[in-house]
């Protein structure tokens, strides 16, 4: 991997992170006078002037998109009406919470989907490969509420072990986690799964049982070191689906989240708080698609080496 | 609205002309980071004239810009620099519409005839798209012409019906023809058209060309690698090398005497079907330069065993005799009396 | 047509039990059903509402009635009804998102590969940017900003797979204009409309197709979603994620409300899921 290959990622990464920016911007200016907004249609005119000339929403456009630029660079990303503070802490109070659970996630995604693809792969054809595959098709097409719901009539209503809503102990975590970890574990079986089956077919696995590896040796020291690269790709996609499922997830068990606190600020129209979020999830987004690209062009000298002559 | 054999000698306006023709392409790659993107010039100032109802042949190495010329004749690349004349008509530069009525008089036969064909479509359908394209005949009359021609490209009108998957290489190369030639061109331009057939398909279709030009009058433009069926096809023959061409001349004369250094080692390659004739075997050192970064002075001298100091300084020009037998290389021995 | 490739790395084929295809089939098809003939029978008003009879059972429940079927909600409308109707909401948006994504995403993709250079290193920033940030939270921040419109979210719906379609259509299309018999049509005299609409497009409809298999259940997942948070259709308009969402609060008292829909949601998304891995295996020519 050369410097050239690092560079271009990078500038792609904050070309990204700029873009979103400017988008929010453009389409927080779209969206309507802040002003009316904030202070109502009925408002006095000279209070909204008032309120113009305060938040600088009298200067020329590009002023406003500079200013807008310098203060999400100081942290400053507005006041939310709603929460009546500023809209920053309001969304890092939920922060822990949110990681908590998506660390938890995807800690039972990683122990279970591996194993379970390893497996299917090694023991093709067999009932345990057929059944694993059927749930992966099964728990990718269930939408994260749909199973949470099933989860809840089966734990809470029907044999009353678990609290169907909130947060404080480990009881509180086991639904939201098992709801997500299905769908989650489901992909990452399938592209284990099918990741391994690509390498077992590779002239150099014959080559090691040829030269005198057993089985299980050549497995560990061949297959899976090389089916790991491709499963690195998986990841990017995988923290999408996680933040997209842990909104609705975090909704559906009252969990006091990012995500429950998007879904209201939504549909509050809290739009300080919408905007962070959104940059936040983005810009974490473009970092984990960086660090995807960065790994996968180490592991793999095919990818990282973009010469400047050829 | 079909020509007669023109003899070769004929002064008039040839059928095509082409003179000094350029084309770079930019490479991908840079040579510092952020740096200009380097040129690789495919076809590097060729001129040639192709006269009505001859056979003319372009051999040389892959890479060495042959192919790239016949797409500059078809506008199918842009040239940078030069002029294709098409009865004296300017192709360069034309737009897509003012191409479309020059189509039907130029066509073009692909290497591999199953990527040239769509999948997806009945060997009919394809033979008389050009028709329906240009707007010919009708329905009825389109059916029976594509038959007549599968006929005589060697089809039957079961093939009809088929898909290109269902068709042998050598048929779908015929199919490819017909094609070509349902619009009655005049010049037909065949790049490779043989190489990814089997060897024992490729002398049935050299033959129907050959037999093909015969009786539709057409004129061939040729582009192989194989010197020897260029030899049994071609009345000229044009020898290029790092996209320029560095001889020219009749086929007979070429063959027998060349002049070049290059064209001599290309020749001496081709295997004899005689046993017994004992004959030097000229080997080439080393492969082309990348045409991204061609060597000052005469472009094989590298590769030359003749090689001199004058042809490491300068490029040789590419000067004709009276047989119109023309050499670019300073040490090739021209009789002093067919000096042009 | 070859059976060659049962050999090979796709295994998914084994899932092909032919029952499990026919199922998914008929299942699919009684939902279309129902949505194009419901009108015709439904037994109420999906919007009347009855205070006398809130939440009553389904009919095989101990209180159940057969006056409501599937029992009734907190407003005593009737389940069945509003299920109905829900599955016409749900499988029209999806339907409608679908076909606006495919055929903006077609276009976007032929454009990039037709006129290349700057255009198409402009739609490769919008594909990337689109496919690094997870849809839902697109959406959600979208209908914050402009608040919520039937149009707008029919719209997302659409804007939704677009990305996903211009990428397939763009890769297959540039290298079939570099090659092959795009080439070789040009070559004929053929005006760009003929050649995209009569070579290309055919050429690539299966990989499309296979697209359009995956993006129709990925859709209805995210409709139902976002109705689910309330963020999607809105009443008195109703949709499956929709009455899950107001079910949800009954769980304890009254199951049904949110079982019922998200049942049918399950079944819809799963038999797509089979059908649609079925289908893609005997469509997707890199599998054979």
């Amino acid at each position: 991997m050369n410097m050239l290959y690092i560079l271009k990622k990078f500038s792609r990464a904050l070309l990204t992170v700029l873009l979103i920016v400017t988008t929010v911007f453009v389409v927080l200016r779209l969206s309507g006078d802040p002003a009316i907004y904030v202070l109502g249609l009925d408002a006095d005119p000279r209070a909204l002037d008032a309120f113009r000339q305060q938040w600088g929403l009298n200067l020329p456009i590009w002023q406003q998109y500079l200013q807008f630029l310098g203060n999400c660079l100081q942290g400053d990303f507005g006041y939310s009406y709603f929460e009546e503070r500023d809209a920053i802490t309001a969304v890092l109070e939920r922060l822990p919470k949110t990681l908590q659970l998506m660390g938890i996630t995807g800690l039972c995604t990683l122990l279970i989907g591996i194993p379970a693809g390893i497996y299917a792969a090694l023991h093709r054809n067999s009932w345990i490969d057929r059944l694993t595959m059927l749930v992966s098709v099964a728990g990718f097409s269930l939408p994260n509420f749909v199973l949470g719901i099933f989860l809840i009539l089966l734990f809470s209503v029907t044999w009353q072990l678990l609290p169907t809503s909130g947060s404080g102990s480990w009881q509180h975590l086991v639904m939201p986690v098992l709801t997500m970890t299905v769908a989650e574990a489901a992909v990452f079986a399938r592209f284990t799964r099918s990741a391994m089956l690509e390498v077992l077919h590779q002239p150099y696995m014959r080559t090691a049982r040829a030269k005198g590896l057993r089985w299980h040796q050549a497995v560990c020291r061949h297959a899976l070191p090389n089916a790991a690269i491709p499963l690195i790709t998986v990841v990017g996609f995988f923290v999408g689906t996680l933040v997209a499922g842990g909104v609705v997830t975090e909704t559906l068990f009252a969990w006091p989240g990012l995500g429950r606190l998007l879904v209201s600020s939504v549909a509050n129209r809290d739009l300080a708080v919408v905007q962070i979020i959104v940059m936040l999830i983005a810009c974490s987004m473009v970092l984990t698609n960086l660090v995807i690209d960065l790994l996968y062009g180490w592991l793999d000298p095919r990818v990282g080496s973009l010469r400047t002559g050829d | 609205m079909m020509n007669s054999i023109v003899t070769p000698e004929a002064p008039a306006t040839p059928l095509l002309r082409i003179r000094n023709l350029h084309c770079a392409f930019k490479s991908k790659a840079r040579t510092v980071l952020f740096g200009p993107r380097s040129l690789i010039h495919a076809v590097n100032g060729v001129s040639f004239d192709i006269q009505a109802g001859e056979a003319f042949g372009v051999v040389g190495e892959s890479g060495c810009g042959k192919s790239t010329t016949a797409k500059l004749v078809l506008n199918m690349a842009r040239a940078c620099e030069g002029s294709v004349q098409y009865r004296g008509q300017e192709l360069t530069g034309l737009s897509d519409a003012a191409w479309k009525p020059l189509r039907r008089k130029l066509q073009y036969v692909f290497q591999d005839p199953l990527g040239a064909l769509d999948p997806r479509m009945r060997v009919l359908d394809q033979v008389i798209e050009p028709l329906i394209i240009h707007q010919l005949h009708d329905r009825a009359q389109r059916r029976q012409l594509a038959e007549d021609l599968l006929h005589s490209v060697g089809l039957q009108s079961s093939h009809l019906g088929k898909y290109p998957h269902e068709l042998s290489g050598g048929q779908r190369q015929r199919v490819v023809l017909a094609r070509a030639l349902i619009l009655k061109p005049e010049l037909l331009i065949c790049d490779e058209p043989i190489s990814a057939l089997d060897v024992s398909i490729q002398a049935q279709i050299v033959n129907l060309l050959q037999q093909l030009r015969r009786d539709m009058g057409l004129t061939l433009l040729f582009i192989s690698h194989d010197l020897s069926i260029v030899r049994h096809l071609c009345d000229r023959v044009a020898v290029m090398y790092l996209g320029q061409v560095v001889e020219m001349g009749p086929a007979h004369q070429l063959f027998s005497a060349p002049r070049h250094p290059y064209t001599q080692a290309l020749i001496s390659a081709i295997p004899k079907v005689e046993p017994g004739v004992p004959r030097e075997r000229i080997s080439l050192v080393g492969e082309p330069p990348s045409p991204a970064d061609p060597p000052h002075g005469c472009r094989f001298h590298p590769r030359c065993r003749q090689a001199t100091e004058r042809c490491r300084q300068q490029s040789p020009e590419l000067l004709s005799d009276r047989k119109n037998h023309a050499v670019a290389c300073f040490e090739a021995r021209i009789p002093l009396e067919e000096m042009a | 047509m070859t059976t060659l490739t049962d050999t090979n790395v796709y295994p998914r084929r084994r899932f092909r039990l032919p029952l499990l295809i026919w199922l998914s089939v008929a299942w699919l098809a009684l939902m279309v059903l129902v949505a194009v003939t419901g009108d015709l029978w439904l037994p109420y008003d999906y919007q009347s509402i009855d205070l006398r009879a809130r939440l009553e059972p389904p009919v095989w429940l101990a209180d159940g009635s057969w006056s409501h079927l599937l029992g009734t909600d907190h407003l005593g409308r009737d389940v069945l009804s509003r299920l109905v109707i829900s599955v016409q909401v749900s499988l029209l948006v999806a339907l409608i998102g679908t076909l606006i994504g495919a055929l903006f995403g077609t276009l976007v993709g032929l454009f990039a590969a037709h006129f290349r250079g700057w255009v198409d290193d402009l739609v490769m920033i919008a594909i990337d940017y689109q496919a690094s940030i997870p849809f839902m939270i697109l959406a959600l921040a979208v209908v914050a900003f402009f608040s919520n419109s039937l149009m707008l979210f029919i719209l997302l719906m659409g804007i939704f797979g677009w990305e996903r379609y211009a990428r397939i259509t763009r890769g297959l299309a540039l290298s079939s204009i570099q090659h092959g018999y795009a080439v070789a049509v040009r070559t004929l005299g053929a005006s760009p409309w003929r050649i995209y609409g009569r070579h290309i497009l055919p050429n690539i409809a299966n990989a499309l197709i296979v697209n359009m298999t995956l993006n129709f259940p990925q859709t209805i997942m995210l409709e139902t979603s976002l109705s689910f948070l309330g963020l999607g259709i809105q009443p008195p308009m109703t949709s499956l994620g929709n009455m899950v969402g107001f079910g949800r609060d009954y769980l304890l008292t009254a199951w049904w409300l949110a079982t019922l829909p998200a049942l049918v949601i399950f079944l819809t998304t799963l038999a797509f899921a089979l059908l649609g891995d079925w289908v893609r295996d005997k469509l997707d020519p890199t599998s054979r």
